[in-house]
């Protein structure tokens, strides 16, 4: 049983793409006929990472490999990494620029919900070099 | 036998001798449900979600909704209309509403009931749903039937956000049966009840409904089909019954915005038009609606004033439709009690239809999308539709569900033709050396 690989391009500051990779891995995953619950883990969490990558890391790209029992969605970029990762995980802490809160971004929701939905959540972050988030979520 | 013939009731038909296999349709169907075959487009049915978008897309009016013709009322002693709140957008701002219900009793109803009057007797049960703090939120509203059997198979997620109250149609339907009984002495089975539709939809929610096992609407007729009857018998209405009893919170709704807007409540979001809808759903399912309690959702765009069986422009129809609700009151009915709300809900629940899966078994599945991506990849990505199917990657899809193939697509179809031509030009170029005369006239002449 082989892994479906998928890759996808994440533009910086694009916001009217942003979000379309977590939403063509989400049909993938319907069409694979997984449960809702799931389908929802995984589309969250990949989401958040996503807009993260848009606003933050100055973009990347997102590379899913989807197994027989779990999905791992590796979002990484090549922006300013994160300094204080423990600070960034606190509900409501946003580093997000005033013309991105006006948008309705920049709640400070994105890193704690990826680890509410994600069953796995794996950051590995430089600054000055990039960030890479890994989600797993299990079938 | 009997069940699997209503589960699969779609009153979107097709018309074969209009349709021209053309592209139109099977492009703008929000389940992409619709496939061209043998020149002629074909519905598949566990996708078809009775939206009504082709019929409004079709340039040649080959889709059309099955309904009921006028002529079924006479099948009942006693004849009642309830016609829906898009009627009276209708017709010129010079008739009152008044002067519309009186005319549908002069084409040969006996009783008349406003939906818009049922309607705000729904309100009044969701702004009661509103305040339970158990109630899973943000409640997306069930009056459209389109856009629940777009959430059984495109969203199930958002299954146990429908708010399961019966339509306004429903609760007219079952308020005046029991009235003519009461008021009366009629037997149930001798009053016939007929909806006035903007739409296909509620063809399909009577015929094969999914909230309880029988409608108590006795057959739809579409406004289109009594247009032009009402039109002649408004010449001869006056105005000696006060039959018009509904407020303006009821006959809003068949405006969008105008469910939502009768709860009392900021909280509220109003999305028209399937495709809008699609968009929102998303939204919701991401968990990304924030603050918003209650969603209203219509398939059609302005809502049920721009239903697929209506004749009047929509926008004029809106305009229209102001001047009614000027001239109500603005509340028709006094609150029920508690204990009838009870009665409104639904006795079953809406099932999730799974026919975006690619596979019963999660392996054999996961098998068929690594081979449709490989497929999808070889295909041009043009989404022409000369296949039949919508776009490319659903080509890709049907080929792996094993009812289409790649030579379908005529590209692929030509690239492999150039393929045998070019082997049968370089064939062609060599003879064997014995039949090879051509080499030997050749030096002759030399």
């Amino acid at each position: 049983m082989s892994t479906i690989k998928l890759r996808y391009d994440i533009p910086a500051n694009d916001f009217v793409i942003a979000g379309e990779a977590s939403s063509n891995v989400k049909n993938k995953l319907t069409q694979i006929g997984l449960s809702s619950d799931i389908i929802k883990k995984a589309a969250i969490s990949m989401y958040e990472a996503e807009i993260n990558a848009v606003i933050h890391g100055n973009g990347g790209y997102a590379y899913v490999e989807i197994s027989r029992d779990k999905v791992v969605i590796n979002i990484v970029d090549y922006g300013p990494g994160i300094p204080d990762l423990g600070l960034a995980m606190k509900e409501g802490y946003s580093t997000a620029p005033d013309n991105i809160r006006e948008m309705g971004f920049g709640a400070g929701m994105g890193l704690p919900n990826m680890k509410k939905y994600a069953d796995n959540l794996e950051i590995i972050t430089e600054v000055g070099k990039g960030t890479k988030i890994i989600i797993t979520v299990n079938f | 036998m009997e069940v699997k013939v209503k589960e699969y009731f779609h009153s979107v038909n097709l018309d074969k001798d209009k349709c021209r296999g053309c592209t139109n349709c099977i492009k703008r169907c929000p389940t992409e449900a619709i496939r061209v075959r043998k020149s002629k487009a074909q519905i598949i049915n566990e996708r078809c979600i009775d939206c009504g978008e082709c019929i409004r897309v079709c340039p040649y009016h080959a889709k059309t909704a099955i309904t009921d013709s006028l002529d079924m009322i006479n099948g009942f002693n006693c004849k009642v209309v309830v016609p829906a709140p898009s009627l009276y957008g209708q017709f010129d701002k010079k008739y009152s509403r008044n002067n519309i219900l009186y005319a549908l009793k002069l084409i040969g109803f006996d009783y008349v009931y406003e939906v818009a009057r049922a309607a705000e007797i729904v309100s009044e049960a969701t702004r009661h749903l509103l305040k339970d703090p158990n109630i899973k939120k943000p409640m997306i509203s069930s009056a459209c039937p389109g856009v629940v059997r777009l959430i059984q198979v495109r969203f199930p997620s958002l299954i146990d956000n429908i708010v399961k109250l019966e339509s306004p149609m429903e609760v007219a339907a079952k308020i005046v049966k029991n009235e003519i009984h009461e008021k009366y002495n009629i037997a149930t089975q001798d009053i016939g009840v007929f909806f006035i539709s903007p739409c296909a939809a509620k063809v399909t929610s009577v015929k094969s409904p999914y909230e309880k096992k029988k409608s108590y609407i006795d057959g739809v007729i579409s406004i289109k089909d009594i247009y032009l009857k009402l039109l002649s018998a408004l010449s001869n209405v006056n105005n000696s019954q006060k039959l018009a009893e509904a407020g303006l919170e009821g006959i809003d709704w068949a405006n969008s915005g105008g469910e939502s807007g009768a709860l009392g409540t900021d909280k509220v979001l109003a999305v028209d038009g399937i495709h809008n809808v699609i968009k929102i759903f998303d939204e919701i399912e991401g968990d990304r609606l924030k603050d918003i309690d209650f969603v209203e959702a219509l398939s059609c765009t302005g809502g049920c004033l721009g239903g697929p069986l209506t004749v009047a422009n929509v926008f004029v129809a809106k305009t229209t439709l102001k001047k009614h609700m000027n001239e109500a009151s603005k509340k028709g009915v006094v609150s029920m009690d508690k204990k009838s709300y009870d009665e409104l809900v639904w006795t079953s629940n809406v099932v999730y239809k799974p026919v975006m899966k690619l596979d019963q078994d999660l392996s054999k599945a996961m098998e068929k999308l690594e081979m449709l991506e490989k497929i999808y990849a070889e295909l041009p990505g043009l989404d022409c539709g000369a296949c039949g199917a919508p776009n490319c990657r659903a080509l890709a899809e049907d080929i792996v569900r094993e009812i289409a193939n790649e030579t379908d697509c005529i590209f692929k179809l030509r690239e492999r033709i150039r393929n045998l031509a070019e082997e049968m030009v370089d064939l062609g170029g060599k003879m064997p050396p014995v039949m090879d005369k051509e080499d030997l006239d050749q030096r002759k002449n030399e």
